[in-house]
C-alpha cells in the first residue's frame, strides 16, 4: 500500500501538472471564445467600459494581490494616459490611435517610476498614504493644466483609423482592438505573476524580512511591480480615452482610487479573474442603478457592498467560488 | 507700511491668525485620527462623515429639539461618539485581527453610506447654523476684523486639544492606553480589559471629530459632502506629524493652517495641494513622520 | 366550429385593419413612440438645481401634454450622470442606439453637456441643455443637434456687472474659481465693467473647491474695492457669501456681487447672509401670475419652490411636444427646424426664440435679495428689479465663433 503509494506520486503530479495546464488552457480559450461573442449578447460600449475597468482593476490587483501594496493613488495613473492620449489625438489628426494609446500609457509609466521611487520604500498604511498624496498632486497638475480643459474635460478625441486604415468608428471595431488589448493586459500580468519575479514578489507580500535574508533586493522588485502596474492602468485609462472620446477629472478624483480598490475586492484580491469580475459587477451596478429609481442610492449601495466585502467575504467572489471549489471537488 | 516679502504687515498677521484658526481645526481632526490610530493601528476613512455627522446633529438637534449651541457642543460628541462605540464593538472589532488595510477600506465604505443618505434627505446645498448670539460680531486686533466665532474657535478647539494631550499623557487612563498601544497582550495579562479600552479609544476619536463638526456648523455650511474634501487633507496632516503622535497631530495641525493660510497670499491656486507637497518633503527628509518615532 | 372560425378570422381582419391604421397614423413617428431621457446630475453637487425636481417637472409637462402626439405616446426614462462625462456620454451613446431616444433633456454639468452633444452631433439626435452655465456651449461647443434654453454666463455677468456699475459699484475685486468656468466668468465680468466705466483693481483665483474663504474675503477687504465680484458657482459661492457676512464685509461698506447664485443657493444661506445680493436670473416663481400659478403646482409635488433650470426643463419639454405635434414628425432635424420657428411664450419665457446657434433667448432679470424684514415666507427671497431684454441680454450672434452662424 505505501510502497504504490509512493511510486504513484510523481506520476500524479505530473498528471495533475498536465490537467491543471489544460484547465487553464481551457480556460483561456473559453474565456477569448466569450470575448469574441459578447458583443452580439450585449452593448459592445458597455462592454468596452467594462474591459477598460477590467484592465485597470487588473494593473492594480498585481500590485495589492501579489505584491500586497496598496496603491490608493491609482487614479492618476488611468488619468495621466487618459488625458496624454486624449491630448494628442485630439491636436494632432495625423496621429493613429494605437501610437496615441502607447504615448499615453508611456507617460503613466514615467509618472509611475516617480511615484515608485518616492512611495516604494514605505509599507503598509504610509505606502497608502503617500500614493495618495502624490496623485492628490497630479489631480493638482490635471485642473490647472490648459490642455485638460480643467472642470469641462477634453472633448471630441477622434476614434481614427488604427495602424491608419482599420475604422474604428464602428463600436464592433473598436470592441475588438479594446478586447486585443486587454486580453494583452490580462496576459502580461499572467506572465508577471507566474514568472520567477512574480514568485519572488509574492514571498515579499509574505514575509519581507526573510525574502531580503535569502538576498533579494526586496526594493527594487516591489517597484519593478509598481511601474507595471501603474503602466497597464495607464493603457486602460488611454484606451478609455479613445472608446469616449473624451477625458475628464472624474478619472484622476480620489474616489475613482476608491472604486478600483472596490472592483478588486468585490471579486477578489490575487485571483487572475477576480478584477475582471469585479470590474463587470460594479459598472453593471452603476450602469443599471443609474437609470433605476434606486439612482439617488448608488454610493450608498457601493458603500454597503464595501462593508460586506470587508466583513464576510474577504476572498471576494472568484475567491470564495475557489475555496468551495476546493472543498467539495478536491 | 512694513511689508513682509511684499505684503504689507497688517495683512501678513490677519493671514497667519486665520490660518491658525483652520490649523485649529486641522489639529482637532488629526488628533482624532492619531488617537484612532494609536491604538487601533486603523486609518479611520469615516473622519469625515463623522465630523459631518456632528455638524448636522447639531443642526438637526437644534431644529427639532431646541437644543442650542452649547449644549450641542456637549451632547453631540457625547451621541456620536456613542454611535462610535457602536460601530467598533459590531463592525471593526469583528476585522480587528485582519491586516490594517481592512479598517480603511471598511471605514472608506461607512462613509459613502454615511454621506450618500444624508445627500437623499437633505440634498447637498448645505444649511446654514446659526451663530451663537454672544459670539456673533469681531475683535478689532488693530491689523484685522476678527470675527469673534473665529476667535471661540481657535480657544476651544486647542483647549479640547490640550486636554486630550493631558488625558493621555499625564492620567493613569492614558497610561493604560499607551501601554496598550505597545503591547496590548501584556496588558490583558495585567488584568487590564484591553477590548474596552479599544472601543472606548474609538468613540473617543469619533467624539473629537464630532466636536470639530459642531464647532464648524456656524461656519460652514452643513452639508452632508462637507467632510470628504477636508479628510484627505486631514490624512496628509496625520502623515507628516507622524502617524500615532499627539503632540505631533497638534502641532503639524497648527503648522499646515499657517502654510496653507500663507499659501493663500502668495500662490492662492496651489492653497489645496501646498500641504501634500508639504507632506512628500517630509517622507523623503523623515519617513516616520516628523513626531514619529523609528520602528 | 365554423363559429370559432368567423370569429377568429374577423378578428384578425380587424387587428390587420387596426395595425395598418396605427401604422399609417404614426409613419413618421420613430417606433410609434416619443421616447425622452432626463439626464442630469441625481446624487451630487447639482441635485437641488435640477436633480430630481428637474425630472419631475419634466414628467408634468408630459402630463399636461397629455402624455401623447397625435396618438403616440409619450415614454420617459431618466438616468443619473454623477457629474461625470464619460458616464453620461455612454448613457446618450446607449440610449440612441439602444432605445432609439428622441430627446435628451436636463443636462446639468458643463463637462457631461459638452460630451453630450458631441454623442447627439455625431448620431445625429437632439438635445436641450436646461442646467449648464459654460456660454461656451452655444458658441466654441455649438452643433446643430442641442439648444441651450434657460441661461448662461455671458447674461448672468452682463446683466450683473453692468447694472452695479450703473449703481455706482464702479471698483471690483474678483473673486474667481480657478478654472476654465471661472475665468470665462472673470473674464466677461472684466469686459463689462471696464466698459461700463469701472476698473478691475484686484483678483484672486482660488483652488475648485474651496471650503474656507477667509484668507480671500481678508485680501478682498484690504483692496478697498467697493464690489467684489464672486466669478464661483454652487457650494464655492455659498461658501465665500456666508465667510463675507462672518467678516461684516456689507457693514463696512463692500457689497458682494454673485454671478452664478440660484434660488436653492439663496435659501440655503438665509437671508441674513444674503441680503442686498444682486443677481441675474432666468426666470423667478414669484415674478408674475402664470410663473406663481406653475410654481404653486410644483411646491405641491415636490415640497419645494422650483429654480429657473427645473422650471426651465418644463417650459422646454413643453415646447418640443408641440413642434412634434406640428410637424408631425420626431425627426431631430426637423423637430430643431420646427421649434426654432415657433416663438417661445409661456409663463416661463418671454420674447423668447432660438437662434441659429442654438441658443434660446429671453428676457432676463436683474434681481435683488430681500432683507429678512421685506420677506413675508420661507421662499419669499427675491425682488424683480428690472428686465434685460432678450435681444440685450445674450452674447450678439455677430460675436459667435460658433460654425452655425456666418460672420
Amino acid at each position: 500500500m505505501t510502497e504504490s503509494q509512493a511510486i504513484a506520486i510523481p506520476s500524479a503530479v505530473t498528471e495533475r501538472q498536465r490537467r491543471a495546464k489544460f484547465r487553464r488552457n481551457m480556460f483561456y480559450i473559453a474565456l477569448i471564445v466569450v470575448g469574441l461573442v459578447a458583443p452580439f449578447l450585449a452593448y459592445p460600449v458597455f462592454l468596452m467600459k467594462v474591459l477598460c475597468f477590467a484592465l485597470f482593476a487588473c494593473a492594480f490587483n498585481l500590485l495589492l494581490g501579489y505584491a500586497g501594496l496598496l496603491s490608493f493613488g491609482h487614479a492618476a495613473f488611468l488619468a495621466t494616459g487618459g488625458y496624454v492620449t486624449g491630448y494628442l489625438l485630439a491636436s494632432y489628426p495625423g496621429l493613429t490611435p494605437e501610437l496615441g494609446i502607447i504615448a499615453g500609457t508611456l507617460m503613466a509609466t514615467l509618472i509611475g517610476v516617480l511615484f515608485g521611487v518616492l512611495a516604494i520604500r514605505r509599507q503598509g498604511i504610509y505606502f497608502a498614504m503617500v500614493t495618495l498624496a502624490l496623485a492628490q498632486l497630479v489631480y493638482f497638475m490635471f485642473v490647472q493644466a490648459p490642455f485638460t480643459g480643467g472642470e469641462d474635460g477634453l472633448h471630441g478625441v477622434p476614434r481614427g483609423e488604427l495602424f491608419g486604415f482599420i475604422s474604428l468608428r464602428s463600436n464592433l471595431a473598436m470592441y475588438y482592438f479594446v478586447f486585443a488589448i486587454f486580453l494583452f493586459g490580462f496576459a502580461l500580468v499572467q506572465r508577471t505573476v507566474h514568472s520567477p519575479f512574480g514568485q519572488v514578489l509574492k514571498a515579499i507580500r509574505e514575509n519581507e524580512p526573510r525574502a531580503i535574508s535569502l538576498g533579494y533586493n526586496t526594493d527594487a522588485y516591489k517597484l519593478v511591480a509598481f511601474i507595471i502596474s501603474a503602466a497597464l492602468a495607464g493603457l486602460a485609462g488611454s484606451t478609455k480615452t479613445v472608446v469616449f472620446q473624451l477625458a475628464s477629472l472624474t478619472d484622476a478624483h480620489w474616489h475613482m482610487s476608491g472604486e478600483v480598490i472596490l472592483m478588486t475586492l468585490l471579486g477578489g484580491v490575487g485571483t487572475l479573474l477576480g478584477p475582471l469580475m469585479g470590474a463587470g459587477i460594479v459598472v453593471s451596478l452603476q450602469h443599471i442603478l443609474a437609470q433605476s429609481p434606486l439612482g439617488n442610492w448608488v454610493n450608498v449601495i457601493l458603500g454597503i457592498i464595501f462593508v460586506i466585502c470587508v466583513l464576510s467575504f474577504r476572498s471576494g467572489i472568484i475567491g470564495e467560488l475557489d475555496k468551495m471549489y476546493r472543498k467539495n471537488f478536491k | 507700511m512694513t511689508m513682509i516679502f511684499g505684503v504689507p504687515l497688517a495683512v501678513f498677521m490677519g493671514q497667519l491668525t486665520l490660518g491658525l484658526v483652520n490649523g485649529a481645526f486641522y489639529a482637532l481632526l488629526s488628533l482624532g485620527l492619531a488617537v484612532i490610530f494609536g491604538l487601533l493601528k486603523i486609518v479611520n476613512f469615516a473622519h469625515g462623515a463623522q465630523y459631518m455627522l456632528g455638524a448636522f446633529a447639531a443642526l438637526l438637534g437644534f431644529r427639532y429639539l431646541g437644543i442650542n449651541y452649547w449644549l450641542a457642543l456637549l451632547l453631540v460628541p457625547l451621541v456620536v461618539g456613542a454611535f462610535g462605540v457602536l460601530l467598533e464593538r459590531f463592525l471593526l472589532r469583528r476585522i480587528a485581527h485582519l491586516d490594517h488595510l481592512y479598517g480603511l477600506l471598511l471605514t472608506f465604505g461607512l462613509a459613502l453610506i454615511f454621506e450618500g443618505t444624508l445627500v437623499n434627505f437633505f440634498g447637498v446645498s448645505g444649511a446654514r447654523y446659526a451663530t451663537p448670539e454672544i459670539l456673533q460680531g469681531g475683535l478689532n486686533l488693530g491689523f484685522m476684523f476678527l470675527p469673534t466665532y473665529r476667535a471661540w474657535v481657535l480657544v476651544a478647539a486647542l483647549t479640547m486639544c490640550l486636554f486630550t494631550w493631558f488625558m493621555i499623557e499625564r492620567t493613569r487612563l492614558g497610561a493604560y492606553l499607551r501601554a496598550g498601544t505597545e503591547n496590548s497582550q501584556l496588558m490583558q495579562a495585567f488584568g487590564v480589559n484591553v477590548p474596552l479600552l479599544i472601543t472606548l479609544t474609538y468613540g473617543f476619536g469619533v467624539a473629537l471629530a464630532a466636536f470639530a463638526g459642531v464647532l464648524a456648523a456656524p461656519l460652514y455650511p452643513v452639508s452632508p459632502t462637507m467632510g470628504s474634501s477636508l479628510l484627505i487633507v486631514v490624512f496628509a496632516v496625520v502623515v507628516i506629524g507622524g502617524m500615532g503622535s499627539i503632540l505631533g497631530a497638534i502641532i503639524t495641525g497648527l503648522s499646515m493652517g499657517v502654510i496653507e493660510g500663507l499659501t493663500k497670499v502668495y500662490y492662492p491656486e496651489a492653497s489645496n495641494t501646498v500641504i501634500f507637497f508639504v507632506m512628500i518633503l517630509v517622507l523623503m527628509i523623515r519617513p516616520v513622520g516628523l513626531f514619529g518615532k523609528e520602528a | 366550429m365554423t363559429f370559432i372560425k368567423k370569429t377568429l378570422a374577423a378578428s384578425i381582419a380587424v387587428a390587420a385593419a387596426a395595425s395598418l391604421a396605427m401604422s399609417t397614423a404614426h409613419a413618421d413617428i420613430s417606433d410609434g413612440e416619443v421616447r425622452i431621457g432626463y439626464l442630469a446630475d441625481m446624487s451630487g453637487t447639482y441635485r437641488d438645481l435640477a436633480g430630481p425636481g428637474g425630472q419631475r417637472a419634466m414628467e408634468m409637462a408630459v402630463a399636461d401634454f397629455g402624455g401623447s402626439v397625435n396618438g403616440s405616446p409619450i415614454v420617459t426614462f431618466s438616468a443619473d450622470d454623477r457629474n461625470s462625462a464619460d458616464v453620461g456620454a455612454n448613457t446618450v451613446r446607449e440610449w440612441i442606439d439602444q432605445r432609439n431616444v428622441d430627446m435628451v433633456a436636463g443636462l446639468v454639468a458643463s463637462s457631461v453637456t459638452i460630451a453630450v452633444t458631441r454623442v447627439l452631433e455625431e448620431n445625429n439626435g437632439l438635445g436641450i441643455v436646461s442646467g449648464s452655465a459654460a456660454s461656451s456651449i452655444t458658441n466654441e461647443h455649438c452643433t446643430p443637434n442641442h439648444i441651450h434654453w434657460v441661461y448662461d454666463t455671458y447674461p448672468l455677468a452682463n446683466g450683473t456687472a453692468r447694472a452695479v456699475v450703473e449703481q455706482g459699484g464702479d471698483s471690483w475685486f474678483m473673486l474667481t474659481a480657478d478654472y476654465a468656468f471661472g475665468h470665462a466668468l472673470e473674464g466677461d465680468v472684466t469686459r463689462v465693467v471696464e466698459e461700463s466705466g469701472g476698473e478691475i483693481v484686484g483678483r484672486v483665483r482660488h483652488p475648485f473647491p474651496t471650503s474656507d474663504f477667509s484668507s480671500y474675503i481678508l485680501q478682498a477687504q484690504g483692496s478697498g474695492a467697493k464690489i467684489i465680484g464672486l466669478a464661483n458657482a454652487g457650494a464655492d459661492t455659498v461658501n465665500a457669501i456666508t465667510t463675507a457676512s462672518q467678516f461684516g464685509i456689507t457693514e463696512a461698506g463692500q457689497q458682494l456681487a454673485g454671478l452664478l447664485i440660484f434660488l436653492n443657493d439663496v435659501h440655503a444661506l438665509g437671508l441674513d447672509a444674503t441680503q442686498g445680493l444682486l443677481l441675474t436670473t432666468g426666470w423667478y416663481w414669484d415674478m408674475d401670475d402664470e410663473a406663481r400659478e406653475w410654481s404653486e403646482r410644483y411646491y405641491e409635488e415636490m415640497g419645494r419652490m422650483p429654480t429657473m433650470v427645473q422650471a426651465g426643463i418644463y417650459s422646454s419639454t413643453m415646447h418640443y411636444l408641440k413642434a412634434v405635434e406640428a410637424a408631425g414628425t420626431d425627426d431631430p432635424e426637423t423637430v430643431r427646424a420646427q421649434m426654432a420657428e415657433m416663438p417661445v411664450e409661456d409663463f416661463f419665457a418671454r420674447n423668447g426664440s432660438i437662434r441659429e446657434d442654438g441658443r434660446m433667448i429671453h428676457d432676463m432679470y436683474l434681481a435683488q435679495v430681500k432683507t429678512p424684514e421685506e420677506s413675508t415666507g420661507e421662499w419669499d427671497l427675491y425682488e424683480i428689479l428690472s428686465t434685460i431684454p432678450a435681444e440685450e441680454a445674450y452674447r450678439p450672434l455677430s460675436e459667435s465663433q460658433c460654425k452655425l452662424v456666418q460672420n
